[in-house]
């Protein structure tokens, strides 16, 4: 029973007004992609023993998607923030070093890219 | 005093009040207690001692605590409904009128047909249902499972309704206190100083813990503190209270009896808290520990702890003659205690080599036998202790003398309560001198901030005498004694009971060990160790140092078994509270639910909706009103209430464009007054909802979903536009309950719909798949010109308030033309006839547009929409994949619900391949005859061809492969 901040309407929500999203910060890959670009975009998800970024939706509350950075181990949470940003924020990313120095990004790797608007 | 039972004391009892007397009954036997004991007191003082059996061997058993740590005396409490089994009679406080009955024992607890196991005890090791029941094989289905199953479990299920009632709430404070002892107290006198709101959570009815039993001024010590702390406007004091689970972000769950066994309280009988703690403290305390010697699960054989509760709180004496045996200074307390009560104490046999403490002192100078080295070689009697065999605790049993004794009271150590601390990750050490584990403040379960969320505190921390707190006497250091004696032999170690409710001994861990069994958590299992309802509060450490010492390891290097929720056994009934019956869950009305009610109507939930399923006449079966509301409809004019639909405005210069990624077919092109059937698939590809949209105006759209997947889908289209398309301009609303929606339906619909006036209802003016908005006899509508069940039929969409006054309208005006009201199930036997798909018959997760032959409505001029790519990838453009065809039974026999149609061969798991299967099937009224729509392996090619259906119990049913449309091919009816 975590208990998340809302960054949009400031409430510290409990888990059950919330709905999970599974991870953060996914490229989505259409029409044109390779096929092992969209089976990692459509199945590989990271499952992580410690830093993770999630999706989750205030369903009971302002019904905003947000982002989440936690520890999945300790339950710590680092922060939460928009759910408008290709990657974890300056804000964030601290927060994260100031409790795990020995924590790296993996985004200049793995999300060269930011979620960019397919053209319909 | 015979009038209290033969064995209360004449003197003292510090929770008793000897002027009210209780009656109860006990196996049919009326005795009496007083007010203030539990059970387990008042069958004391009645001389009642064994109070039940165990579960493998049934052998006799009689309390061996005074607390919530109870194995043995486990009684069936109550009767009808409110029956429970389980209830430890050592923490259940007596009430007038109890029937209480004693468990796993027949034809009756003093003579029990099931202890020959007791003789058996050799063939019955750890283990024995995985070595024994193997084979041969058919004889575990017809001989042993019926034999294990009839003795398995211990109690029995009540058969009758809860008639009690439960409620829940929720708490928030700065600071929970789990425990109201000593240390307790003053951690919360600590923290109310600080400003910070504070709840005291207490399991028993009594603050205090051991200390008013203990220690000379005890009772005065917290009766201060209680006064202290009742008067602090930020401190609330729970008696009756068990927190029984930590979790996530400072989550606990506790139960407070408000009423409990007294079901003319006329007040719930427990409240669940579900509380937010911003930080717990722990201050629960120490569980004493049995010791390991041969004899010890005789009744009589109690924890030196209870004998002195037993006699201090209820004045009642376990025995006469005590003999006290122990490795550790504080059983001392117990022989003074039972002196001070007057009873004989014949001897304390310590295991260590020599006793020198304040308390062992104070004992020789009272005059009791002082025995060092010395240990239970064996505990003369079977159903009550008559004796002890006295040995040296570091050889191998040879008795050096007999002692007559009726009760024994053992000392093993103690170990910190650290269940609420292991529950959500909090580390143990190991304390080699102190002989037990103990919580490790530098890895302590962490909350949001990442700091520790919990602080232990007094004996649940390690510090067994609180001395700063108690002002108690220096004692002695503990020895660790696992085995009684150190070298005991193989037929001792038979008769040394670890577990005393699930029957494990010693030697049940030892041959575990030599068989292999090297993790705590495999043994547990192996063995059932700490398996029973007590969840091995006081065997669990025995149990892991003696597989330590079989294993020759440390005992940190075995480690403990997990401690998981709840602490005590929470009642179902505590869990669902208020969420029963009608108020199981919320219920959703239409406007028109009155009516339907009203006019007999057969209810299928559909989500949190209730909605008609048909509405059977007198005398009329399901089936019979259904095709009865069928023939209505399709000869006359019917109506649905299609309220329930999903109803979203989807609006904005953007809209166009977001829609065209929503769903599979252009909706961007859809003229404004015209409506247009809609898929949407999710990013995989598969086929989650459909319905009609609408356009309203230049940049808005009225979605309509199913029934059960408007706030689904409307969750999807936030998800999309909050998180992938963010920069486009559009609004969704989910609108469904503020529109009642009526289906007119049939060859009389335009009939019945223009006696109301107000509206130009002609084909020119409302054609096939156009709305228009009006005045319908005065009332505000929008009708939409579309049909799901092939006839002429009209929707109107009406604001919610007046959605019953539009129905009764409709009703009226409709009298001579026979107007019927239809349900869900005509519906769905209409829209089968006409081939027309439904989500979750057709579709299950697992099925893409394609193969349902809705090619038609998947745009092939859009580069992108959510799904498509995934429709491209190899498995699903397969031309193996299972199609939608229409099936027609070859003899007239329907197609039974989910048949498959088998195909030659077996798979990998030797299960038999198959090629087909049965999505709809029913009887039509309109073609008297079967029909069905399934997927079959390259169904559209095969036309013609006749398959066979599996139809368990009977012989397969062949049907013919046809055009899933059964009923007005052309589509001329929907005209009118």
């Amino acid at each position: 029973m975590l208990t998340l901040t809302c960054p949009y309407c400031g409430i510290a929500a409990e888990e059950t007004e919330l709905q999970p999203g599974g991870e953060a910060h996914l490229k989505r890959f259409g029409p044109g992609s390779s096929d092992a670009d969209f089976e990692a975009y459509l199945f590989a998800r990271k499952n992580p023993k410690g830093v993770h970024f999630e999706r989750w939706r205030h369903a009971y509350g302002c019904g905003k998607w947000f982002l989440a950075a936690r520890d999945t181990a300790t339950l710590q949470v680092f922060g939460t923030y928009a759910a408008q940003t290709p990657h974890p924020t300056p804000e964030i990313v601290a927060a994260i070093r100031a409790a795990r120095p020995d924590w790296q990004p993996d985004w200049a790797t793995t999300n060269a890219t930011s979620a960019e608007s397919p053209k319909a | 005093m015979s009038d209290n039972g033969p064995f209360r004391l004449s003197a003292g009892g510090r929770l008793i009040d000897r002027a009210y007397q209780l009656p109860f009954r006990f196996d049919g036997r009326h005795l009496r207690g007083v007010q203030g004991d539990t059970l387990a007191s008042a069958l004391l003082a009645n001389g009642q001692l064994m109070m039940g059996r165990s579960f493998k061997y049934h052998r006799p058993r009689g309390p061996m605590s005074s607390g919530a740590e109870e194995p043995n005396a486990l009684l069936g409490l109550g009767q009808g409904g409110r029956f429970e089994p389980n209830q430890r009679a050592t923490t259940t406080p007596l009430v007038g009128g109890m029937v209480t009955t004693s468990q796993n024992a027949w034809p009756s607890l003093d003579w029990d047909i099931g202890a020959i196991n007791n003789l058996m005890y050799r063939f019955l090791p750890a283990g024995f249902y995985y070595k024994t029941f193997i084979h041969p094989r058919p004889a575990w289905k017809h001989l042993f499972e019926p034999i294990i199953r009839r003795s398995a479990g211990l109690g029995k299920a009540p058969t009758d309704a809860d008639p009690d009632k439960y409620e829940q709430a929720y708490g928030f404070a700065d600071v929970v206190i789990v425990g109201g002892g000593i240390a307790g107290l003053e951690a919360a006198k600590q923290a109310a100083a600080e400003g910070k709101s504070v709840a005291v959570l207490e399991q028993t009815a009594q603050f205090g813990g051991r200390t008013p039993t203990d220690h000379a001024d005890g009772q005065a010590r917290i009766d201060a503190l209680v006064a202290e702390l009742s008067n602090l406007p930020n401190v609330q004091l729970r008696r009756n209270t068990m927190a029984t689970g930590l979790y996530d972000h400072g989550y606990l769950l506790a139960r407070e009896a408000l009423a409990d066994h007294d079901p003319n309280a006329g007040i719930p009988r427990q409240r669940l808290w579900r509380i937010r703690a911003g930080q717990v403290i722990t201050a629960t305390g120490a569980l004493e520990r049995p010791l390991a010697f041969a004899g010890n699960d005789v009744p009589g054989v109690i924890l030196a702890s209870a004998v002195r509760d037993f006699i201090n709180d209820y004045a009642v004496a376990p025995g006469r003659r005590i003999v006290v045996v122990t490795n550790n200074d504080d059983a001392y307390r117990t022989a003074l205690t039972a002196l001070d009560a007057g009873l004989q104490v014949p001897a304390i046999l310590d295991a260590r080599p020599n006793a020198t403490g304040p308390l062992a002192e104070e004992a020789r100078k009272r005059g009791i036998r002082v025995l060092t080295n010395s240990a239970i070689a064996g505990v003369k009697g079977h159903k009550a202790v008559e004796g002890v065999k006295v040995c040296d605790q570091t050889g191998s049993g040879t008795v050096r003398e007999v002692i007559d004794a009726d009760c024994v009271a053992m000392s093993g150590g103690w170990s910190p309560v650290v269940h609420l601390w292991s529950h959500c990750g909090g580390k143990l050490k190991w304390d080699d001198a102190k002989a037990m584990f103990e919580p490790d403040p530098n890895r302590p379960p962490t909350g949001a901030d990442g700091k520790g969320m919990v602080l232990a505190t007094g004996a649940a921390a390690g510090d067994l005498q609180v001395a700063a707190l108690t002002g108690a006497v220096d004692e002695q250091p503990i020895l660790p004694v696992w085995i009684m004696p150190a070298q005991a032999t193989r037929k001792m170690r038979f008769k040394m009971w670890l577990d005393f409710q699930n029957d494990v001994k010693v030697s049940d861990v030892q041959l575990a060990a030599q068989e292999g069994y090297q993790s705590v958590e495999h043994t547990k299992r192996y063995t059932t160790l700490g398996m029973a309802t007590d969840q091995g509060k006081v065997s669990n450490i025995n149990g892991l140092a003696i597989l330590s010492g079989a294993l020759n390891q440390p005992i940190p290097a075995t480690g403990t078994t997990t401690f998981r929720p709840p602490y005590t056994p929470l009642t179902l009934g505590a869990i669902a509270a208020e969420a029963r019956g009608d108020v199981f869950q919320p219920l959703r009305k239409t406007a028109i639910h009155n009516w339907h009610e009203a006019n007999g109507v057969a209810w299928e939930p559909v989500g949190l909706w209730r909605r008609p399923y048909c509405y059977p006449k007198a005398g009329e079966s399901h089936s019979d009103a259904v095709a009865r509301e069928i023939r209505a409809v399709r000869s006359g004019v019917g109506m649905l209430d299609a309220s329930t639909l999903g109803k979203i405005i989807v609006k904005g210069p953007d809209a166009g464009k977001f829609l065209d990624m929503m769903y599979t077919n252009m909706m961007s092109t859809l003229p404004v007054g015209k409506c247009r059937y809609g898929l949407i698939c999710n990013e995989n590809g598969f086929l989650t909802d459909d319905g009609v949209a609408a356009r309203l105006d230049e940049d808005t759209w009225l979605l309509h979903t199913t029934s059960g997947g408007a706030d689904r889908i409307h969750g999807h289209f936030e998800d999309w536009l909050q998180c992938e398309w963010w920069d486009w301009k559009v609004y969704t609303a989910n609108v469904t309950e503020q529109w009642a929606q009526i289906a007119v339906v049939g060859p009389k619909a335009r009939d019945l719909m223009e006696r109301l006036g107000g509206m130009d209802l002609s084909p020119e003016a409302l054609p096939f798949m156009g709305w228009v908005e009006g005045d319908l006899g005065g009332i505000p509508v929008r009708i939409y010109r579309i049909s799901f069940s092939g006839e002429l039929s009209f929707e109107i969409a009406v604001p919610a308030n007046r959605g019953l006054e539009l129905w009764d309208k409709l009703q009226a005006a409709g009298r001579d033309l026979g107007v019927t009201a239809y349900g869900t199930e005509a519906m769905h036997v209409m829209r089968a006839e006409k081939g027309f798909i439904m989500i979750g018959d057709e579709t299950d997760g697992t099925v893409i547009p394609q193969d349902l032959g809705l090619g038609w409505a998947i745009s092939k001029k859009k580069t992108d929409y959510i799904g498509k790519r995934a429709q491209e990838r190899s498995h699903m453009t397969s031309p193996d994949r299972w199609k939608l065809v229409g099936l027609e039974s070859v003899d007239g026999r329907m197609i039974p619900d989910g048949a498959y149609v088998p195909a030659e061969g077996h798979n990998a798991n030797g299960q038999r391949n198959t090629q087909g299967r049965v999505t709809s099937t029913y009887i039509s009224p309109t073609l008297s005859k079967p029909i069905a729509m399934g997927l079959v392996w390259k169904g559209p090619d095969r036309m013609g061809e006749v398959i066979e259906f599996t139809n368990p119990g009977g012989e397969p049913v062949k049907a013919r492969i046809v055009d899933p449309v059964f009923y007005d091919k052309e589509g001329t009816r929907s005209n009118g």
